[in-house]
């Protein structure tokens, strides 16, 4: 226990890494303190104005004018898929299919693949880590399929068990979906070290969750090896109800569409029907283009931030804030050490329920989440309900660390309070 | 007093540390169990009828400290009330917890202790947490003829 809590702690002096006036609410909002970015992130000018811009100057249905307008959307939709698979690191950048966001991203890998190659008897590998949308998708195919889900447990930092992921690796296993980075505690995966092990084990396929690492890790699709990598383009400065997944283009000539419409069909006769190429076979309706043009505004931002200095913008959050935290009486954090973990703090503090230091930390400007963070699997294995997290980002800066210390410190206080 | 200091006053701080009635109630006529699932808050209230009186109520479970706080003091305040009664007092406690208490006509009188439940209206993402514990008595209330645990969300 540190015996310096008395004194006045030194304000921690980090500056943005993306200045706050880029950012419409923040900029309103002076004395705000977003803390949960790892939930979804504010949007840059730069990400509406790509928005407003598209509806204003080319909106018009993609793939379907015979005309100059109609063509200009299809070239936004077109230009915005090949900055943002370059961005993830996909030459291919046609196997690049947008989605709704990881969700639906998840959903089609387990039906458009897995539907029509796991068996009775097969098994599928997640981990204890996961989101429930790398999560509900894989059991309820398991089930559906009569195929086993594995599970693999975690170290007691949080971290997947990787020994134990090994030992779940056999002939039969046809998925192995893993998070890359943890949302509700932010333990980053060691991606190379998981896809050597099920190469050499198994024949499965290997479906990544990056929906919390493509906002804050360089992302180097091609150099993975893996074969799905599934995204949100919301918690990366872009809209809501964009994201993608990206798939090597062998794995997907193996899947069969999994939504029907228009767009995706090359030819309908009565009684059946052929199909259009990549990325459209997967893309059935009428596109979001608008907010694929408003994502690839996002990583235009990002780029320019540069994907390695966002990284080390948040170690540096991280460490200020472990040093900060370590020193408040009765608070545990979950997690491992920042080198492994991504801008995520998730925690508890003793005889404050997370839902009450929520309410009290917004009372003091401060947002954080509290709640299960859609890993109730995980929630049973540390035995609690719910953590509070606090998540950083780009614009999140030192002034946002001392206002959450204060704001738990004056959290403490109330509920010492309490007569005996 | 802050809206903060107003939520989490010292009532409410003393109910979530110490709270009452918490347990298993043998002989239990009644029993549900009640779930928020948005943030996996979990209670479970257990109610023992004398005819048509509540006899008594015991919970157990984990949640805030405004839902533990509000399961507590629901155990004392419908101890001895008709089923009816319970019905009505409820009707009047989530009229005090959404900000409706006034238009109602709702008196402090009517609630008793449960006016320190008044400031939740002012912070309306909290009033499922106040609420839970009602909610799920009115469930075990209804479940007393067979006596087995349903589930309510
Ligand atoms: C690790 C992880 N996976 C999946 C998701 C689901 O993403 P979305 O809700 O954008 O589909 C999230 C975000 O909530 C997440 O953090």
């Amino acid at each position: 226990m540190s015996t310096t809590t008395t004194l006045a702690p030194q304000p921690v002096s980090l500056a943005p890494l993306a200045p706050r006036a880029d950012f419409p609410l923040l900029a309103a909002q002076p004395s705000l303190h977003y803390l949960d970015s790892a939930a979804t992130s504010q949007k840059p000018q730069a990400v509406l104005d790509a928005i407003t811009g598209f509806y204003s100057t080319a909106n018009a249905n993609p793939h379907r004018g015979a005309y100059e307008l109609s063509a200009k959307a299809t070239d936004a939709y077109h230009d915005s898929r090949i900055t943002i698979a370059r961005f993830l690191g996909a030459a291919d950048t046609d196997t690049l299919v947008f989605t709704r966001g990881t969700t639906e991203s998840m959903n089609l890998v387990a039906n458009a693949w897995g539907r029509t190659h796991v068996q009775e008897g097969d098994e599928i590998v997640i981990t204890a880590l996961e989101h429930h949308a790398n999560f509900v998708p894989w059991q309820q195919l398991a089930l559906a399929k009569g195929a086993h889900l594995r599970i693999a447990e975690l170290t007691s930092d949080q971290r997947i068990d990787l020994d134990h992921l090994e030992s779940l690796l056999t002939s039969r296993t046809r998925i192995v979906a893993i998070t890359q980075v943890s949302n509700a505690v932010g333990s980053i995966t060691p991606v190379a070290e998981v896809v050597r092990m099920v190469r050499a084990k198994s024949p499965a396929i290997i479906v990544l969750d990056g929906a919390q690492g493509a906002p804050h890790l360089p992302v180097e699709f091609d150099a993975l090896g893996i074969d799905f990598y599934a995204f949100s383009g919301h918690k990366l400065l872009g809209p809501m109800g964009i994201g993608g997944v990206i798939g090597t283009r062998a794995r997907w000539l193996e899947c069969e569409p999994w939504q029907f419409g228009g767009d995706m069909i090359e030819w309908v006769n009565d009684h059946d029907s052929t199909w259009n190429t990549l990325p459209h076979k997967f893309e059935a309706g009428t596109p979001n283009a608008a907010d694929a043009v408003g994502l690839a505004a996002a990583v235009r931002y990002l780029q320019q931030l540069d994907m390695t200095a966002v990284r080390e913008h948040e170690v540096a959050l991280l460490e200020a804030a472990h040093a900060r935290l370590s020193a408040l009486e009765g608070l545990h954090m979950y997690g491992p050490p920042a080198s492994q973990r991504s801008g995520v703090i998730s925690f508890s503090l003793a005889d404050v329920h997370p839902h009450d230091l929520a309410t009290i930390l917004d009372q003091h400007g401060v947002c954080i989440r509290a709640g299960h963070h859609c890993a109730q699997p995980l929630m049973r294995r540390l035995g609690t309900n719910s953590t509070a997290r606090a998540s950083f980002y780009v614009y999140s800066d030192g002034s946002d660390v001392d206002a959450l210390v204060h704001a738990l410190t004056e959290a403490q206080r109330m509920f010492a309070h309490t007569p005996a | 007093m802050s809206d903060l200091q107003e939520l989490y006053q010292s009532v409410i701080l003393d109910h979530n540390r110490k709270p009452r009635n918490f347990g298993t109630l043998d002989g239990a006529t009644g029993t549900a169990e009640g779930k928020n699932p948005l943030c996996g808050d979990q209670v479970e209230i257990a109610v023992q009828l004398d005819g048509d009186t509540v006899s008594r109520v015991m919970f157990t479970g984990h949640g805030c400290a405004i839902s533990k706080a509000s399961a507590s003091l629901m155990t004392a305040a419908v101890q001895g009330k008709t089923r009816a009664e319970v019905d009505a007092l409820f009707d009047k406690f989530h009229a005090l917890v959404t900000g409706r208490a006034d238009e109602a006509d709702i008196t402090r009188e009517a609630l008793g202790q449960l006016v320190v439940f008044s400031s939740v209206s002012r912070f309306p993402i909290r009033v499922k947490c106040a609420s839970l514990a009602w909610h799920t008595l009115r469930a075990a209330l209804e479940n007393d003829a067979a006596g087995v645990p349903v589930s309510t969300e």
